[in-house]
């Protein structure tokens, strides 16, 4: 037992060591920005003697202190990581919401000027109520949708699998993917379908409501597993004890599977919100944003179909205005959490009365 | 009964008309990957011109395109996405038990950290997420920015949190008693967890990779930016918006190429039907 402890020791004692000297000489290489010869190498110096660190601090031989050493090393991989892609990100973000930044360094701290900027914009304001009205349609539609597909797919339907695997694989498939296929359908199957010259896609209303069409074609399915799964958590007694009763489908339905279901109800709300809210591949494949809008708010806009987060994403890469792109995230993100908590909020107390 | 019977036609019939008209636009891409450009503008909801010798043609000059390369693409996606996935299934077990385990201050705080995270939408990390890897990268001598690893290293900490939590509410149904009397048969705590949690976690691993596997394979606006357009490891979703962008309009290499990209996720779905489905669910549900 002593001697393993001694070995356990000292392997420990070298492992630390090594580790030290590698990431001292990581650092060293950085600091002094020896970045060529052995300096090129400070990134697996580095890699390994943190690693080597790692190891060293496992085999410390301590029995009272093992369980917290270990949580350390099970926490640390996911952590760093969270914390070099989600946090840093997060509050550097914030801060160069401020400035005039260009993707790599700024020169002046703006205050508010870029939050109070885009309420100038029309075609900020013009994306942002779209998004609004895109978020509050496809809440209502998909979830009308999907619920009547859910219904539809619980009933005692030959070959119900099948139609609920066809109904949900739209699903499986990426937005950009997708988008190129409907702008397809959209600019040369309808136009040859209906023997019109032009695609829906051409004109801004007709392309936003394309949007949602394949909006809802794509996300219905996948709701509607989400009702199915809800519906047969009904117990069959009381579906039983209502038809006894005599109570119609329809009124088995209204009082009492609909009223059963709640929680899943707002479950959908809540998926179909934060997903329309944030809908970016459909929109740049199928459109582009692209649509003219003749007047609004004063100016003449080119960006008829484009939602908050290809705007933002426009601002960035195609005008290099980060810092500007940035104070809109922020401000995309607080309209998110608030009207996210707000209907959390809202359906639990629904949930409650019901 | 005979209203039954009727009825039961009717939804049948209902039931079929929608199938078609969601399978719809997968059978015009498979009709017209068989076709010329020009049958295509001509009618792209008739057979005419399709052939098997055209289908092959389109296939060769899809995949050998310089601005696509599938197999390429394929791999690229196929490799972040494997190991993308057996990383966030091991560290997010590793750190959900712990976090699950241990009732102190800082595991709760590291739990909220990661739940209210969740709310957070891409767009706001997206741009300074670009500087940080930039500086990182530079600070550690690694290229974050452009590198598959980088890409991996981006998609351990965004699944990070979604994970976390579905595994730290599958854990906590399970009796701590199991982990004592191993404690008190002399294991230690890291092989209990991996001799004796984690192939109790296997379920709800499933439901996970299903949920990561489905968004990290069709993602397309991480790869997008930290890649970019050009790099020679893009992925399948990069790789379609490049190659749409180099052709213009031409919807003989369009639909193949859309038809390429579908394939590999429509044959993992055929074969795990319903894991996927009740792992969409499962995952919505917590």
């Amino acid at each position: 037992m002593t001697e393993s402890a001694s070995g356990k020791k000292s392997l420990s004692m070298t492992l630390l060591a090594l580790g030290t000297v590698l990431l001292i000489a990581a650092l060293y290489f950085d600091f002094t920005k020896t970045y060529s010869g052995l300096g090129a190498m400070r990134g697996a110096f580095l890699v390994c003697g943190a690693l080597l660190i790692l190891a060293g601090v496992y085999y410390i031989p301590t029995v009272l202190h093992h369980r917290a050493i270990i949580n350390v090393i099970f926490l640390f991989p996911l952590l760093f990581t969270f914390a070099v892609t989600v946090i840093i990100p997060m509050f550097v973000g914030f801060f160069y919401s401020f400035t005039d930044w260009n993707g790599v360094s700024y020169t002046r701290m703006l205050g508010f000027e870029n939050y109070a900027n885009m309420f100038k914009e029309p075609a900020f304001i013009w994306s942002l109520l779209l998004t609004v009205l895109f978020v509050i349609i496809n809440m209502i539609m998909v979830n009308l949708v999907a619920f009547l597909l859910a219904l539809l797919c619980t009933t005692k339907l030959k070959g119900v699998g099948f139609f609920r695997a066809a109904y949900f694989l739209p699903n499986l498939i990426g937005g950009i993917v997708l988008g190129y296929i409907w702008q397809f359908i959209f600019s040369n199957v309808l136009t040859k379908i209906l023997n019109s010259p032009h695609s829906a896609l051409a004109q801004t209303k007709t392309a936003f409501i394309a949007i949602i069409v394949v909006y809802i074609w794509q996300y219905a399915g996948y709701i509607m597993l989400i009702y199915i799964n809800g519906l047969a958590t009904v117990p069959k007694d009381v579906l039983e004890a209502a038809q006894i009763d005599g109570a119609s489908d329809i009124m088995t339905l209204f009082k009492i599977k609909i009223p059963m279901i709640a929680a899943t109800f707002t479950i959908c709300t809540f998926l179909t919100l934060t997903s329309a809210f944030k809908q970016f591949d459909v929109n740049l494949a199928l459109t582009n944003g692209v649509g003219t809008v003749r007047k609004f708010m004063g100016s003449r806009l080119s960006n008829g179909t484009q939602m908050i987060a290809l705007n933002i994403y426009n601002t960035a890469f195609a005008r290099d205005q980060y810092g500007y792109a940035q104070a809109k995230a922020i401000l995309f993100f607080i309209i998110l959490a608030c009207v996210s908590l707000l209907q959390v909020r809202i359906s639990n107390a629904k949930e409650v009365e019901m | 009964m005979k209203m039954k019977t009727s009825r039961a036609v009717i939804l049948t019939v209902i039931a079929v008309l929608l199938a078609a008209y969601i399978l719809f636009p997968f059978a015009l891409v498979v009709l017209n990957s068989f076709k010329t450009q020009a049958d295509i503008v001509q009618d792209p909801i008739s057979a005419a011109g399709a052939s098997f010798k055209q289908f092959a043609s389109n296939l060769n000059a899809v995949i050998n395109n310089k601005n696509f390369v599938f197999w390429h693409a394929f791999g690229s996606s196929a490799l972040v996405t494997i190991i993308s996935l057996v990383l966030l299934a091991v560290f997010g077990g590793m750190s959900a038990w712990v976090i699950c385990r241990n009732k102190t201050r800082w595991a709760t705080v590291i739990y909220m950290t990661f739940i209210s995270s969740m709310i957070i939408p891409f767009q706001v990390v997206m741009l300074p997420l670009i500087a940080t890897f930039r500086e990182v990268g530079k600070f550690v001598g690694l290229s974050m920015n452009g590198s598959l690893s980088g890409l991996i290293f981006a998609y351990c900490g965004f699944g990070g949190a979604m994970t976390v939590f579905i595994l730290t509410g599958f854990i906590k149904g399970i009796p701590y008693e199991l982990e004592e009397a191993a404690a008190i048969d002399g294991c230690s705590p890291e092989g209990t967890f991996f001799r004796i949690i984690f192939p109790l976690l296997k379920p709800t691993i499933v439901t996970v990779t299903i949920l990561n596997g489905m968004w990290i394979w069709n993602d397309y606006l991480l790869p997008s930016i930290l890649l970019g357009q050009s790099n020679p490891n893009k992925t399948l979703p990069v790789a379609v918006q490049a190659f749409v962008g180099s052709f213009v309009k031409s919807w003989d290499m369009i639909l193949t190429a859309a038809l390429l990209a579908m394939i590999p996720m429509i044959v993992i779905f055929l074969l795990a039907q319903k894991h996927i489905m009740d792992g969409m669910v499962q995952g919505a549900i917590k």
